[in-house]
């Protein structure tokens, strides 16, 4: 881990590595409570921010957490620069890197363009989202979450339920939870599952109310409105009746079973309005935790390299 | 280089159509082979020790970029590769900018191919832009010596109006002497494949790049396999890449219908697995394929139900190339690796693999026996002298083309061009081109 340069995927991590950063986060979780939840662990480091698609909720997270560590940030949006210009992606990149950051953190439609970006520059890459493929900081913050409610999740079981086929997330909490020793089920109909599963540690039904009473942790994943447009559901209303977490479900799952989303959610789509609020959905919580995780993956990988120990030290 | 000059390839082993036998070979500058024989001599020595001398090679299928994207390739490099290759006929696609739809641009190529290393022949697209709506003035085009015809790099979407298409090239053998017109088909039907950037299947779902099925492919080998019945006109299938496009053609063929198929070198060599990096350099279309496909091609060029290897040479500058999966342009440099590659990866007799390469193309695009003709006194002096057993390293920066953006960069391969004759002119010796 230590040795690690980039987070480009959650393939890419084993499970003492998914540990360790889990760990880290503890810390940074601690650093956020208090009254000045800063710390100069950054100081000296500058980070850009590369967003080729739009985001707010991701690049607000890291960008708090790059403050708390009091890293400097440099943004590259594109609506204000020349990527409207038609520079292409290595030119941007090596335009950025020339400026001397030390980490580039980045978001683009296309998978497979941070990894693309690692040839083009020294400075450590963080996948923040890459088309369908991998967003490894939204299933760290996912994982850490269920941790915090359920302790070890080997064995656990989360159902993944939605449209799984367009979504980076869907494809990052497979891997991460399944490296954790959870049982991973996808459920969704054949339109909006990847066209194949093969080698892919997953079980997979096209019947919610099957496993509904028996999951520990229901993931709703966000239905894009417009894929509606494509016919890959006839109509919103019988998706949400299908495959929507509806009050009636919601009420079939046990106790202490815990409703997860990455959000934004769409209220009535893939979940319920009143299920969304209550008590065992922990959605605002992965939005907190988001940042302490992200501070975690910044500090290991532009941080100054101490092992864990020292570094939970220097954090306190 | 004078008149009068002859050459004599000495000390090989001539292979065409008719079989194989020990000779030197003598051709003049005029462009004829002089003599086949024993223990000839000539103004000028090409040695030929332990090599084949074939027919020259004939690509179905060559993109050179002119007019409209000469930073990636011109008429004229891209000729030299494809001599470089074995090549002394290509046939150059149409997707050009503009399209090689009307004769202003089709001329503009024979023009600029005047004087190149290789015979470029240009094809022409099928419909008006490539935009699949109305047909291109083809008797006007056949005319001006067209004799394939395709919008390549899409398919014909408009059932009817290929079946137009097919039923009016068919009544055009009497512009062309009574060659035969082809009808040249991408199969990719577009409602399965738009937006989609390689072969969908196990690879695509773990990269999250959107995938098109095979049947994308085989739905416009189906419906064009059933046109051919109806019109009657032949049809070529252009790099065919699927299990199911090739057992479709196998048992057309069986049935006695009008046509012809061609593969791609990287579609019997490289599988979407190649795709695990996001290189773009992988990013082709058709695209690459899974291993059973590259099993079930390499099948079909065994038996014959492949008539041809193409390259689909598609050469992309490094700045088109250095974008996202997604972003970037498909397409792969093949001219000069064909033989090796062919040579490398197919397991069959070197008189098929010669085939393949040379007489089959050759008659498919009516350029027999002037190219892929036998090797005897009196035919036309287009030859390929290869040398089957010297192993070397690809690498991109030694091509010829304009670009470089070949997939088998630092692969070791079998099998080496060693000196091309175009009509009677050592255009390349011992692996040099020679202008």
């Amino acid at each position: 881990m230590s040795g690690m340069q980039h987070l480009l995927s959650m393939a890419d991590l084993d499970r003492d590595d998914i540990e360790q950063l889990l760990n880290l986060t503890d810390s940074f979780a601690e650093v956020s409570a208090r009254q000045i939840p800063k710390v100069p662990a950054l100081r000296g480091k500058t980070i850009a921010w590369l967003f080729y698609e739009d985001s707010t909720r991701t690049r607000l997270s890291f960008e708090t957490a790059a403050k708390r560590l009091s890293a400097d940030s440099m943004n590259f949006s594109v609506g204000s620069s020349s990527i409207n210009k038609g520079e292409s992606l290595r030119d941007t990149v090596e335009t950025i890197s020339a400026m001397g950051v030390d980490g580039i953190v980045v978001r683009h439609r296309g998978a497979g363009a941070p990894q693309r970006i690692t040839q083009w520059t020294d400075a450590c890459v963080v996948n923040a989202g890459d088309g369908w493929h991998q967003h490894p900081t939204q299933a760290l913050l996912d994982l850490y979450t269920a941790a915090h409610h359920l302790g070890d999740l080997d064995g656990r079981r989360i159902a993944i339920v939605g449209d799984i086929k367009h979504s980076r997330v869907a494809r990052s909490n497979a891997i991460g939870f399944a490296t954790m020793g959870a049982d991973v089920t996808f459920v969704a109909p054949r339109t909006l599952l990847p066209p194949s599963l093969e080698g892919w540690p997953v079980t997979v039904t096209h019947d919610l109310d099957e496993v509904i009473g028996e999951v520990d942790i229901c993931y709703l994943l966000r239905m894009q409105l417009e894929r509606q447009e494509q016919s890959v559901v006839p109509t919103l209303r019988e998706f949400h009746e299908e495959y929507g977490l509806t009050a009636a479900r919601a009420a079939r799952m046990r106790d202490d079973a815990l409703i997860m989303h990455p959000g934004p959610m769409n209220r009535g789509v893939e979940i319920a309005g009143e299920v969304a609020d209550r008590p065992n959905a922990v959605i605002t919580e992965q939005v907190t935790n988001g940042i302490a995780v992200r501070m975690a993956v910044l500090y290991l990988l532009l941080g100054s390299g101490l092992d864990l120990v020292d570094e939970r030290a220097h954090v306190a | 280089m004078s008149g009068s000059t002859t050459t004599v390839i000495k000390g090989g082993t001539v292979i065409d159509q008719t079989g194989s036998r020990r000779a030197d070979v003598v051709v003049s500058a005029e462009g004829t082979v002089l003599a086949v024989g024993e223990d000839l001599d000539g103004d000028r020595t090409l040695d030929a020790t332990d090599c084949v001398i074939s027919p020259g090679f004939v690509d179905l299928h060559v993109h050179l970029r002119q007019p409209g994207k000469e930073e990636a390739e011109t008429i004229e490099t891209g000729a030299r590769g494809a001599a470089l290759g074995g090549f002394t006929a290509v046939v150059a696609m149409p997707n050009t900018t503009p399209a090689m739809d009307c004769a202003a641009v089709v001329r503009e190529v024979i023009d600029l191919a005047a004087d190149t290393i290789c015979d470029v022949r240009p094809s022409a697209a099928i419909t008006v832009g490539r935009d699949g709506e109305s047909l291109t003035p083809m008797a006007e085009l056949v005319k001006l010596g067209v004799r394939i015809f395709t919008d390549d790099g899409t398919g014909v979407q408009d059932d009817r109006l290929m079946r137009t298409a097919l039923e009016y090239a068919g009544s055009l053998a009497h512009l062309s002497g009574g060659r035969p017109i082809v009808l040249a088909q991408h199969c990719e039907v577009n409602a399965l494949s738009e937006g989609t950037y390689m072969h969908e299947g196990e690879w695509s779902s773990r990269l999250g790049i959107p995938g098109q099925p095979a049947e994308a492919e085989e739905l416009m080998v189906m419906r064009d396999i059933a046109l051919a019945r109806l019109t009657g006109t032949r049809v070529h299938f252009q790099h065919m890449s699927t299990a199911g496009s090739v057992a479709m053609i196998r048992a057309a063929k069986a049935a006695g219908l009008p046509v012809t198929a061609e593969a791609a070198t990287h579609h019997f060599c490289l599988t979407d697995a190649c795709c695990a990096d996001y290189d773009p350099l992988y990013k082709v279309h058709p695209p690459l394929r899974t291993d059973a496909d590259v099993a079930a091609v390499k099948e079909g060029l065994a038996d014959g139900t492949i008539d041809a290897i193409a390259t689909d040479h598609a050469p992309h500058t490094p700045q088109d190339k250095e974008r996202t999966f997604a972003e970037a342009p498909p397409g792969m440099l093949g001219l000069e690796t064909a033989f090796a590659i062919a040579n490398t990866h197919l397991d069959i007799p070197i008189e098929a693999l010669l085939g393949a390469l040379s007489w089959r193309p050759a008659a498919i695009a009516g350029l027999d026996p002037e190219h892929g003709g036998p090797v005897v006194e009196g035919s036309a002096a287009n030859l390929a002298i290869v040398d089957t057993e010297t192993t070397w390293t690809v690498s991109g920066a030694d091509m010829a083309s304009r670009s470089n953006n070949t997939p088998y960069e630092g692969m070791a391969v079998r099998g080496r061009v060693r000196h091309t004759i175009l009509k009677g002119e050592p255009v390349v010796i011992d692996g040099e081109a020679q202008r």
